[in-house]
């Protein structure tokens, strides 16, 4: 499902299996789990990176399994929003830099889940994100847009990214701002520019909670939806 | 501490002296009057501010040292620059920050509370330093970044690699209105500047509600809530 290996002072966290990677109670708990661990191992200087194996990132939550439950699938699909809501609230809150290193495909929850860090590369051959809610008739959880007015600034590449319904390209996305870098023609050459910005950030040893402190604080609204308490949102009376 | 020149319309602010012009309270109290001294001269509204500083420096933010050894100067120093800020911001003319040097952390702010950042792309960069040296950065601080940088991947650059960001550089994240290739070059462009805003003419006052209001969320948080529409709780000197 997904495991997580210290190699240096990189963590990186990868969501295993040639499969789509979908959101699933237990995968959610799984990588839940995970980055506690890697939070209880920090150390100055810890960065995560966070890729996927064969076609998919992560093509968003399970809706076979919610579907499964024939009159209980809304009930799954709200258990399944409502859970994923720690996991993005867990990556604002790392203390440590995070990058995605998008293998393939990010659609809707595995695209917010890939936007929940502070970097996003993505290969150039291939891999779109997608979010598909529009076109399935699902409504957006109102945390996934607050992360996406957080993270993407124009107001055209939100709607791009929300309201279009639209498969966005490597090139489409670093032209519209939503992800740092579509530079490289496969996966492998996608992890290992991760891994060079990562160990260049390593470099500088910053403190982890400072760190964090200080992301929280570049999003205020979102983190008042995903329940964190930035340090510094205290009024001017500190 | 700082000096204040009139040419014609134009109000030339400079941080003297060769030193970090660290933003300790005596400073802070020095700019605040000068600014006061500004916004009551007869012609403010039809004026325009550039600030510049001597030296190497900007300034490189608050006096860090002195908060050391007196702590409680650390809340001291906060609420006067708030103060300042907020000055800044409700003042009726246009205001041109002339970058000639390294502005960090509060320095970077106070540079930034200016409506344009013009700067020199030969030496010196603006540095929100507070991840390197870890210190805590007050919301009011994020909310200038928010306010002056609008996109998240260059606010994030600027806050979460604690960028020495050149003004090159600064130009393409938005930050910076336009690079000179010096010093000199960069007040006498501040300068024209400041003579073609004067030339368009315009009511200050006017000018200073608008950018409040443009800055209300910064203002909320340098001086708390006040009742939208209403005047921001400024004494606004000339007019009481």
């Amino acid at each position: 499902m997904c495991t997580l290996e210290k190699r240096g002072d990189l963590f990186h966290l990868t969501l295993t299996g040639d499969d789509e990677h979908r959101f699933h109670p237990d995968t959610i708990a799984s990588v839940l789990s995970l980055l506690e661990q890697a939070k209880s191992q920090s150390t100055k200087g810890s960065v995560l990176i966070t890729t996927g194996h064969g076609k998919f990132f992560s093509n968003g939550f399970d809706l076979a399994w919610a579907q499964s439950a024939g009159h209980g699938a809304i009930e799954r699909m709200h258990q399944m929003v409502k859970s994923f809501k720690p996991v993005l609230a867990a990556l604002l809150d790392l203390p440590m830099p995070t990058i995605a290193a998008l293998n393939g495909h990010a659609a809707a929850s595995g695209l917010m889940f890939a936007l929940s860090h502070d970097y996003v590369f993505m290969r150039k051959d291939r891999g779109v994100l997608y979010m598909s809610e529009v076109d399935i008739g699902l409504p957006v959880p109102d945390y996934f847009s607050a992360l996406v007015v957080a993270k993407v600034g124009s107001g055209i590449a939100r709607r791009e990214l929300l309201l279009s319904g639209k498969k966005l390209k490597g090139e489409d996305a670093v032209a519209l701002g939503i992800v740092d870098s579509a530079a490289h023609d496969s996966a492998e050459g996608v992890v290992e520019a991760t891994v060079s910005l990562g160990e260049s950030l390593a470099a500088k040893k910053w403190n982890g909670e400072v760190y964090a402190s200080i992301r929280r604080s570049l999003y205020p609204e979102l983190c008042r939806m995903l329940e964190l308490t930035a340090n510094n949102l205290a009024t001017h009376n500190h | 501490m700082c000096s204040l020149e009139k040419r014609d319309r134009l109000f030339i602010l400079k941080l003297t002296g060769d030193g970090e012009h660290r933003l300790n309270p005596n400073l802070l109290d020095s700019l605040r009057s000068t600014i006061n001294q500004i916004r009551s001269d007869p012609s403010s509204s039809q004026s325009v501010l550039i600030t510049t500083s001597d030296g190497k420096f900007f300034s490189n933010g608050y006096d860090l040292a002195l908060a050391e050894s007196n702590p409680s100067l650390s809340v001291v120093m906060d609420a006067k620059l708030r103060s300042l800020v907020a000055d800044l911001i409700s003042l009726p003319m246009p205001t041109i920050a002339a970058v000639t040097g390294h502005a960090s952390a509060a320095g970077c702010i106070l540079a930034m509370s200016h409506d344009y950042v013009l700067m020199r792309r030969d030496r010196g960069f603006l540095y929100m330093s507070e991840l390197d040296i870890e210190l805590i950065v007050p919301a009011w601080f994020m909310a200038v970044i928010r306010g002056k940088i609008g996109s998240p991947a260059a606010r994030r650059d600027v806050m979460l690699t604690a960028a020495k960001v050149t003004a090159d550089v600064g130009v393409k994240m938005g930050i910076v209105d336009s690079a000179y290739g010096s010093a000199t070059e960069t007040v006498e462009a501040a300068i024209k500047l400041g003579e073609e805003i004067v030339q368009r003419g315009g009511d200050g006052h006017v000018y200073g509600k608008m950018r409040e209001s443009l800055l209300r969320e910064v203002l909320i948080h340098t001086i708390g809530e006040y009742e939208s529409g209403s005047s921001v709780v400024r004494s606004t000197g000339s007019k009481l």
